[in-house]
This record gives C-alpha cells, sequence and structure tokens, in this order.
C-alpha cells in the first residue's frame, strides 16, 4: 500500500466572481521513500491540493480522499490532522522568511515544534534542535539556535525551515516550491540537503514546483496539472523522454534550448484559462495545436497510454506520433505542417494565424468568454 | 559589423548609505557595483547574470543613468552622460529605454493601458492626440496586444499580456538600447517563451540593442551574444555566449553553471556536481582580494590578497576576459579542486551567514 492515497480530490472556492474549482479530480499515489513532483503553472492548483490534503484550505469545498497510512485525511477532524501534521506531515513553503515567526528565536520555533507533538523535557528539544540545525548544514548550530530568523539569508531560513519539518522523522514532507525563491547555486545546496535527508531516513517527498529542470533532478514519479487537473503521469524518464500529452510536450518545448542563440522559442500560445465556469470538454484545448472536435465536447480521462501502467495522460490523441501527425495533418487540411511548431500552428478554429504577431489575441479570445 | 560601441562604462562605482540599526548610528556604505567597465556594441545583446545582491540591477539603473553613478563615466554614443542633469538628459532618454521585471508593479492601476504605452509621446510632444493614438495601437499590435483594448485598465490583462505592455511602452519612442531586467523572471515557463520570442523578433525589426539580464542562465544562454558574470559588484568573466559555456575560465562561472538544473535527466543524473560551500558574502563587508576565494573551490592564498583584474585568459581572444588568479583550464573538473586556504582565514573574511542585501 502507498504511504500516500489520493483518489479523485476536488476542491472548489465560493468567491464574489464565482465557484473557483481549483482541483477539478485529482488522483495520484505517493510510495514510502520516493519523491513525487507535481509541476504546473501559476493556478493548475498544485498548491491548493497538497494544501487541501494537510487539511489548511479551510472554507473550501473538498470531495475525493486522502488516505494517508491509512487515515482518510479529508474529512478527518481537527484533532486527527494536528497529530498528523507536524509529526508524521512535515511542511516547506517557498518564502521562508513569512512562514518563521518572526517575534521568536528558531531554536524557540523548533523546541516548540517538537513539545507540541513529544512528551520530552525543554533542554532534550533544544538539544535535539541543535542537532537538526546541524543536520540541515547550519555551521555553529549550537549557537546559532538563538539567533532569530531575519539574522538567516534566504537558503539558510529554508534550512531551518526544513529543520523544522524534519523535526519528529515525519513519513511525507511535502515542498510547496522549496527553492523557487533562492539563487541557483543556494538552490543546489538546498535540493541536495532535502536529497540527503530522504537517503537517510526514507521519507516520501511531494514536491511541488513549475521548474522542469527541479522535475528532472529530483523526481521518481512527475503528476503534471493543469488548470486543476491531471494532465499526465508517469516515471521522470518516461515524462522526458516518451511524453505523451500536448501540454507536456509544449511545456518541455518552450524551455530556452541550450546552445539556442538567440533563436526562436515554441511557446504555448495563449494563457492558462479562468478556473471559473470552465468550459466542457479538455481545458488545454484552446492552446492545443493538435485539438480536434472530441477536445471541445468532453474531457478525456486520464488514460494509460503506451501500454505502460505506469504512464497516464488525459488526451484524446492517438498513442503513437504518427496518428498524431496525422491527426494535425487532418486539421489543417494538408501534410504541409511537417516543422509543427506551435507558434506558427493554428488556432483552436483551424485558421492559419501569423503566430508571431497575434498569438496573444487570437489564442486569448479562445480563453476568455 | 557588431563592432561599433553604442556605450561604455567606465570603472563605474555606485554605492549607498546604508544606517545600521542599533543606537550608535554609524554610517556603512554598499558598494552595489564596486568598478565595472563594459562596452555595450550596437545590435548585440549583452546578457548580465549574477546572483541576488550581485549589483546587476543596479549597474543596469548606472547605465541609464537612473542613478547618479559615485564615480566611473558612461557614455552613450558620443555624449558623456555621466553628469547630466535631468534637463540635459531628457532627449537622450528617448534612446534608452527600460523593460521591468514585475509587470504588475511597474503598470500605474488606475491608468488605462492606452495611455500608459502613449505616455512617452506625451512627455516628448511627439505628434497630435490622434496621430499619438494611431501609434499607440500599431504598437499594441505589433508586440502582440488586441489594438482594441486600448481602453481597458492593466488589471485586465495577464501576466504576460502586462509584459507586453512594458515592452510597448519601451518601444515607443523607438529607441536605440532597451534594457530589460529580469523581464521574464516573473512569468510561467509557457508565457515566457512568448515574450523571448517578441523580444528577439522586435530587435530584429527595429534593430534593437539589449542589454538583459537575469539571474536564470538558460534564458541569459538563449538570448545573449555575450555575457557578462557579475559576483559581488564585479564583472568576473565576460566573454562572447557560447565561450563562456565552452570555455569557462572563472570558478564562479562553472559553479554558477554546475548549479543549473537541467531539464533532461540524463543531463541531470551525470553531470559534475560543485556544490558551493556558504552563502554570497554581503556587499557591506565585501572579502578582500578576490571576492570569490571565500567560496572557490580553487582558492589559493594569494587570492584573498590580490583583487584580479578583467584581463584575457593566455589562449582566449581578446573577447574573453576573466578575473581570476587562477583560472580553469580548458575541461578541467572543477568538482576535484580543493581550497589550499587557511579555514581560519576564510571564516574571518566572510560572513557565510548574513544575506547579501539587494540594493
Amino acid at each position: 500500500m502507498a504511504l500516500l492515497e489520493v483518489r479523485d480530490l476536488k476542491v472548489a472556492f465560493t468567491t464574489a466572481d464565482g465557484v473557483v474549482q481549483a482541483v477539478r479530480g485529482l488522483s495520484f499515489d505517493v510510495e514510502r521513500g520516493s519523491t513525487l513532483a507535481i509541476v504546473g503553472e501559476s493556478g493548475s492548483g498544485k498548491s491548493v491540493a497538497t494544501q487541501t490534503i494537510a487539511g489548511l484550505t479551510r472554507g473550501a469545498k473538498v470531495t475525493g480522499t486522502a488516505r494517508f497510512d491509512g487515515i482518510d485525511l479529508i474529512g478527518a477532524d481537527q484533532e486527527v490532522l494536528r497529530g498528523v501534521r507536524g509529526d508524521r506531515i512535515g511542511m516547506i513553503f517557498q518564502d521562508p522568511l513569512s512562514s518563521l515567526h518572526p517575534y521568536y528565536s528558531v531554536g524557540w520555533q523548533i523546541v516548540e515544534m517538537i513539545r507540541a507533538h513529544r512528551d520530552v523535557s525543554k533542554a532534550a528539544a533544544q538539544q535535539r534542535a541543535a542537532e537538526l540545525l546541524t543536520l540541515v548544514g547550519i555551521p555553529r548550530a549550537t549557537s546559532r539556535i538563538h539567533d532569530y530568523p531575519h539574522q538567516f539569508s534566504g537558503g539558510m531560513r529554508q534550512r531551518v525551515m526544513i529543520a523544522m519539518a524534519m523535526a519528529l522523522d515525519p513519513d511525507l514532507l511535502i515542498a510547496d516550491e522549496p527553492t523557487t525563491a533562492l539563487d541557483v547555486t543556494v538552490q543546489a545546496q538546498v535540493l541536495d540537503v532535502m536529497r540527503s535527508l530522504q537517503e537517510r531516513f526514507g521519507t516520501a517527498i511531494i514536491l511541488i514546483t513549475h521548474d522542469l529542470g527541479v522535475v528532472a533532478e529530483m523526481a521518481d514519479e512527475v503528476v503534471v496539472m493543469y488548470a486543476g487537473s491531471v494532465m499526465e503521469r508517469a516515471p521522470r524518464r518516461t515524462l522526458f523522454y516518451r511524453n505523451h500529452h500536448p501540454y507536456t510536450e509544449g511545456l518541455l518545448a518552450s524551455l530556452p534550448a541550450h546552445g539556442g542563440g538567440g533563436s526562436r522559442l515554441t511557446p504555448i500560445p495563449g494563457a492558462p484559462p479562468s478556473l471559473i465556469g470552465l468550459p466542457p470538454g479538455c481545458p488545454f484545448a484552446p492552446r492545443c495545436h493538435y485539438a480536434f472536435e472530441r477536445c471541445w465536447g468532453a474531457k478525456p480521462p486520464l488514460d494509460i497510454v503506451h501500454d505502460d501502467p505506469l504512464h497516464q495522460s488525459a488526451c484524446w490523441l492517438p498513442d503513437d506520433a504518427q496518428g498524431r501527425r496525422a491527426n494535425l495533418a487532418a486539421l489543417t487540411g494538408e501534410g504541409a505542417t511537417t516543422s509543427g511548431t506551435i507558434a506558427s500552428g493554428t488556432t483552436a478554429s483551424g485558421t492559419s494565424v501569423d503566430g508571431a504577431t497575434r498569438v496573444g489575441p487570437a489564442a486569448s479570445a479562445g480563453v476568455r468568454p | 559589423m557588431r563592432s561599433e560601441v553604442l556605450l561604455r562604462a567606465q570603472d563605474v562605482v555606485k554605492s549607498f548609505p546604508v544606517r545600521s540599526s542599533g543606537l550608535r548610528r554609524t554610517h556603512d556604505v554598499v558598494q552595489a557595483v564596486a568598478g565595472v567597465t563594459l562596452e555595450v556594441r550596437r545590435g548585440e545583446t549583452l546578457g548580465l547574470v549574477g546572483e541576488t545582491g550581485c549589483g546587476k540591477s543596479t549597474l543596469a539603473r548606472c547605465l541609464a543613468r537612473l542613478y547618479d553613478l559615485t564615480s566611473g563615466s558612461v557614455m552613450f554614443e558620443d555624449h558623456d552622460i555621466t553628469t547630466l542633469s535631468g534637463r540635459e538628459m531628457r532627449p537622450l532618454r528617448q534612446d534608452i529605454q527600460m523593460i521591468f521585471q514585475d509587470p504588475y508593479g511597474s503598470l500605474n492601476p488606475r491608468r488605462r493601458v492606452g495611455s500608459i504605452i502613449g505616455d512617452p509621446f506625451v512627455i516628448h510632444g511627439i505628434g497630435s492626440a490622434d496621430e499619438r493614438r494611431r501609434s499607440v495601437q500599431e504598437l499594441m499590435e505589433r508586440v502582440g496586444l488586441n489594438p482594441e483594448h486600448y481602453n481597458r485598465f492593466p488589471a485586465e490583462f495577464s501576466g504576460g499580456q502586462r509584459q507586453r505592455i512594458g515592452v510597448a511602452r519601451a518601444l515607443a519612442l523607438r529607441p536605440k538600447l532597451v534594457i530589460c531586467d529580469e523581464p521574464v523572471s516573473a512569468l510561467d515557463v509557457s508565457i515566457q517563451a512568448q515574450i523571448i520570442n517578441l523580444l528577439i523578433d522586435l530587435q530584429d525589426d527595429f534593430g534593437l540593442t539589449y542589454v538583459f539580464i537575469s539571474h536564470d542562465l538558460s534564458v541569459i544562454r538563449h538570448v545573449s551574444d555575450r555575457i557578462a558574470v557579475m559576483h559581488l559588484g564585479k564583472i568576473a568573466e565576460l566573454a562572447p555566449a557560447e565561450q563562456l559555456f565552452n570555455r569557462t575560465r572563472h570558478p564562479y562561472t562553472r559553479s554558477l553553471l554546475s548549479a543549473l538544473p537541467h531539464a533532461d535527466p540524463d543531463v541531470a543524473d551525470s553531470r559534475e556536481r560543485i556544490v558551493l560551500v556558504g552563502d554570497l558574502p554581503t556587499p557591506t563587508n565585501p572579502p578582500s582580494g578576490c571576492r570569490f576565494h571565500t567560496r572557490c573551490p580553487k582558492a589559493r592564498e594569494d587570492c584573498a590578497l590580490i583583487d584580479p583584474p578583467l584581463v584575457p585568459v593566455l589562449g582566449d581572444g581578446s573577447v574573453h576576459e576573466t578575473a581570476c588568479l587562477h583560472p580553469l583550464e580548458v575541461g578541467e573538473d572543477l568538482s576535484l579542486a580543493t581550497p589550499r586556504v587557511d579555514d581560519t582565514e576564510i571564516n574571518t573574511a566572510s560572513h557565510p551567514d548574513q544575506e547579501a542585501e539587494s540594493a
């Protein structure tokens, strides 16, 4: 049994503008000791989903299940959640400064966290705090536990957060964009710390990120989210080398290739849709240059592709590249789109546009009702 | 073809006073830019890359004369713009424009898009109201915005579209030099690529020269002809883009490159990994000698004493300059290097736990 089994998780918020469907049916498993990366752009629902699992989205309408070691966290009462959070599930967030209390020393905060869950003396907890800070690579930890968050740099603060999250040896660490606010050299250090802690304690990690580079470095399995839904789910290598979903393909294609030297990139046209009153059909269809009639009518289910039970994709397109090209050719009415770049592709309605100048409005017309 | 110098910065220094907290108020000085000499050539893209607080944005603002220099000089075409007053600078503002990082903070939320983009025309008294409106709509069309959205407010646009508004505003007066300060850092990857493409196209169409600032090496590599790597207010290495990546000389450049995550599992699993120890030292109290020596895997005794000049390494052409006493051999494995400096010296010279404040 997997450590965490999430099934058909749906999260909606009622706002003045209407109901925001932030997560629209999310299922995944996290195995003990492994790293699951959830990747997506802003507004894809990746943070909301994990916060909901940890019981941090009050006021949201939540359905589905999230079984953590047999306990369903959705709908569990606060008492149960308090016991699990911090103790068995540790969390770290993007901005370590606003996650730490500015008024208390970091040692105090770690000690409080330990003593909230364990019946230990203050001195013992303090010693544990110093051990933890050493473990995450903070020099002179025994004296630094008396320092306040503002006395640490961004990278060091994130180490403090990791130390706190790991204090009670949790089974699962949820890391929500843990390195997004950090410089690359510091990011490398923090990722290193996470990796070594995982090796040492066998902690499972859910890593939420928008950075495909970080995914390639850290993940065992990857879930790609878009507009609240899973587009594709696959082991790391499969996702990068044998991906199926046009959104995954588009994300990878839009990265600056090494040695590109001033050539044009291949962006995904348009912008992500509003999550209020999403039309039926595939949410990515308005930006997808493979989209055909079926994509607009019904939302494709997440289904096994390439005969690989570990690889699932939510797309109506045929599995193989050949069928895909045929599909694209049929759309444009000719076989001339061999280059198949998205920028010079077609809009949803099938009419050719000059991608360079009118990509924005042409595509957003399809997105914004 | 790309040899004509459009802008030349000579020994640019910019320092800011910092008032330290506490009862005794001593006035410290942060040298955000600590002596930078570089040229921007007409038609090129000069990439400026470095970590938080390395002074790249401050340097950019010095080049655009949004800041007064502490010392040094900036020549734009034939004009020495170092000490020009606001009034004297104004005609030159048409030629030097900026695009900023935050498409939310850099547009006035209470003004309509048409008037935001049209402002440069008004300020410089160009055209009648009708002509201005037409120009603005042409610009909007050119940067991929719907000209019919002329009367909308910034809040009605997505992040990517807002950045297009910023681009249109910068291009309104057909500048010669555009300084892009992290123009795509706040955007999602798929949108990032749209804006990069737009900037590349506009450069071709209008013959623009860019100074492109980013902390993202893969973006910098993609857009730049030449790249300057900044570290604590100084340029560590300056080279044509591919040369910087293939014949990296400065250990700092190499460690930046090695820290960059690759969106390719094969590369990620096999690449050289140099994890720098400690954080960026603070610019209020930079290390002696080479400012990188406290974190450098290759540091030697003399690195703590001598501040290396930015010069070509033997074997590199004059286009490739490195500020390092012990530059890397081509193909040298930096992860095998061990610093040969007394440990205590490293600890006293640096403040690894304090954050380098960005100016």
